[in-house]
């Protein structure tokens, strides 16, 4: 079931970067988003900002400063959402 | 390894710009002439992006003032008010900001950017919420670092999704702080500022409003877009710049707000830094009368603004929403960008190469700040070396706009 949970959230991040960046994007739980997906710190934030009305809910900008792989990110979205 | 080799990724395409002409990061003038004139390699040129907008940094009076304090009172006071002490300045100073802005309260820091960090970092903390406009400069973006409150951005100039992301909050503990701009530093837009206002009466919270570039240049009184929105009870807190259209180094916050005086020892951006030395604060003093008392300059000043935003605009260049005393042409990318920054420096006009990631969706910007003191003449002069260029760079074809 968890790993079903993350499996969804990975594929809206995915959708979430390429309405950001505007090019496809292919990753998995462990692709490094600054590196591999050649994202910086402000596209980042504006992916944070869709992922926030595709789930609707709140992440916080500080709580991504141990996010570094599109997993780290999903289970930041994943843990929020249990919060809510 | 070099402790600089993580930013080595920047080299590339710094080396890239500096390859086509001028370094944009190192244009060294031997002369400034007047708040609109340099000399750059020998030559006059056109001054067109520095936020000098009342050209108030040749002010005789703001001058003298400085002249005077600066023998009075000594170069600096080399050290942070809590420790060497307020001087006589200091204190008149923020007396004069918070009577001008109808306040309380004023508090004065060392730069703009130290007010944004001063100011927010001790409103909020750890536990509050701090919702920022997606476009914030970068002072607040420190400032909400520097803060540790929990950070939410919101859509640029958007109340509705301000609105939905204040919902989402519910009712979590802790404050709220909303942060916008007056006038927006890289395209020159406005805040919907009533709107902003509205949801934060609707929703809860405190609203703090970074009048930078607006303070002496919207408004009757020029107090910014609180008092042109005619919605300044409705804001709890202003921060500003002295380095803008007072033409010194320096940034305030005036507010209400109760138990005030205890920002003074909670802000370390405050606390911990020299305080502005008397012959900037006394330069300060007299710029901010002039602004109160001399209504022209900013009749002037939206002259020139609607003059260079008109030109450009009827040209066929891709401009702002509006006009304002900063116009920004968008370029159709980043090396169009830096080759016509180059040529219009050849050309005796100096402006901002402003290019990702500073520029808001990853735009690459020529942008343009007019002051007060720019003659029709020298804005027209600007506009025939845009013309001319336009048409050498292939940016205008087919597309002037008709004139009536
Ligand atoms: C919106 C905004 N806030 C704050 C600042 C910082 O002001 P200063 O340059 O006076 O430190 C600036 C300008 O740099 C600005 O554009």
């Amino acid at each position: 079931m968890v790993e079903l949970a993350t499996d969804l959230t990975v594929r809206e991040v995915a959708k979430a970067a390429e309405t950001v960046l505007q090019r496809p994007v292919n990753v998995t739980p462990d692709t490094d988003i600054a590196r591999d997906l050649a994202v910086d710190s402000l596209a980042l934030m504006n992916i944070v900002m869709e992922l926030e009305d595709r789930f609707d809910l709140s992440i916080p900008l500080d709580r991504l400063a141990t996010v570094q792989t599109v997993g780290d990110l999903s289970e930041l979205i994943n843990t929020l959402r249990t919060k809510a | 390894m070099g402790l600089l080799d993580k930013h080595l990724g920047y080299r590339a395409p710094l080396e890239a710009i500096r390859a086509v002409g001028a370094d944009p990061s190192n244009v060294r003038f031997e002369a400034i002439t007047s708040p609109t004139e340099g000399v750059l390699n020998g030559r006059p040129v056109i001054l067109l992006g520095t936020n000098n907008y009342l050209g108030l940094t040749f002010d005789p009076d703001c001058i003298e003032a400085s002249a005077e304090a600066v023998r009075q009172w000594g170069t600096g006071t080399t050290g942070s008010r809590f420790a060497n002490g307020t001087f006589k300045g200091h204190a008149a100073l923020e007396q004069a900001l918070a009577s001008f802005y109808g306040r309380k309260h004023a508090m004065v820091f060392t730069t703009g950017y130290q007010a944004n960090l001063g100011t927010i970092s001790g409103l909020v903390g750890r536990g509050d919420h701090l919702i920022l406009d997606a476009d914030s400069h970068a002072s607040i973006y420190d400032a909400a670092k520097l803060s540790g409150a929990e950070v939410i951005r919101f859509r640029h100039n958007d109340p509705d999704d301000l609105h939905k992301r204040l919902r989402r909050l519910g009712d979590a503990p802790g404050g709220r702080l909303i942060v916008v701009e007056g006038i927006y530093s890289m395209i020159g837009d406005v805040a919907p500022l009533k709107e902003f206002v509205e949801v934060k009466r609707e929703m809860g919270g405190h609203l703090l409003v970074d009048e930078a570039h607006s303070m002496g240049v919207l408004g009757e009184k020029g107090r910014g877009l609180a008092e042109a929105a005619g919605v300044e009870d409705g804001v709890d807190f202003i921060v500003g710049t002295f380095s803008k259209s007072l033409g010194s180094v320096g940034g305030f916050l005036v507010s209400d707000e109760e138990n005030f005086d205890l920002l003074r020892i909670v802000s370390r951006p405050y606390m911990f830094t020299a305080s502005l030395p008397p012959a900037v604060i006394a330069s300060t003093l007299s710029a901010l009368k002039r602004l109160e008392e001399d209504a022209s300059l900013r009749t002037r000043l939206s002259a020139n603004a609607d003059r260079l935003y008109d030109g450009l605009r009827d040209m066929g260049y891709s401009v702002g929403p509006h006009a304002s005393p900063i116009t920004a042409a968008e370029m159709p990318d980043q090396a169009t960008a830096v080759g016509m920054w180059n040529a219009l420096l050849q050309n005796g006009v100096y402006l901002n190469l402003a290019i990702p990631p500073a520029t808001p969706e990853n735009k690459s910007l020529l942008r343009s700040s007019v002051s007060a003191a720019h003659t029709p003449e020298q804005i027209d002069a600007v506009l025939a070396v845009f013309e001319q260029l336009g048409q050498e760079f292939g940016l205008l074809e087919g597309r002037r706009r008709a004139t009536a």
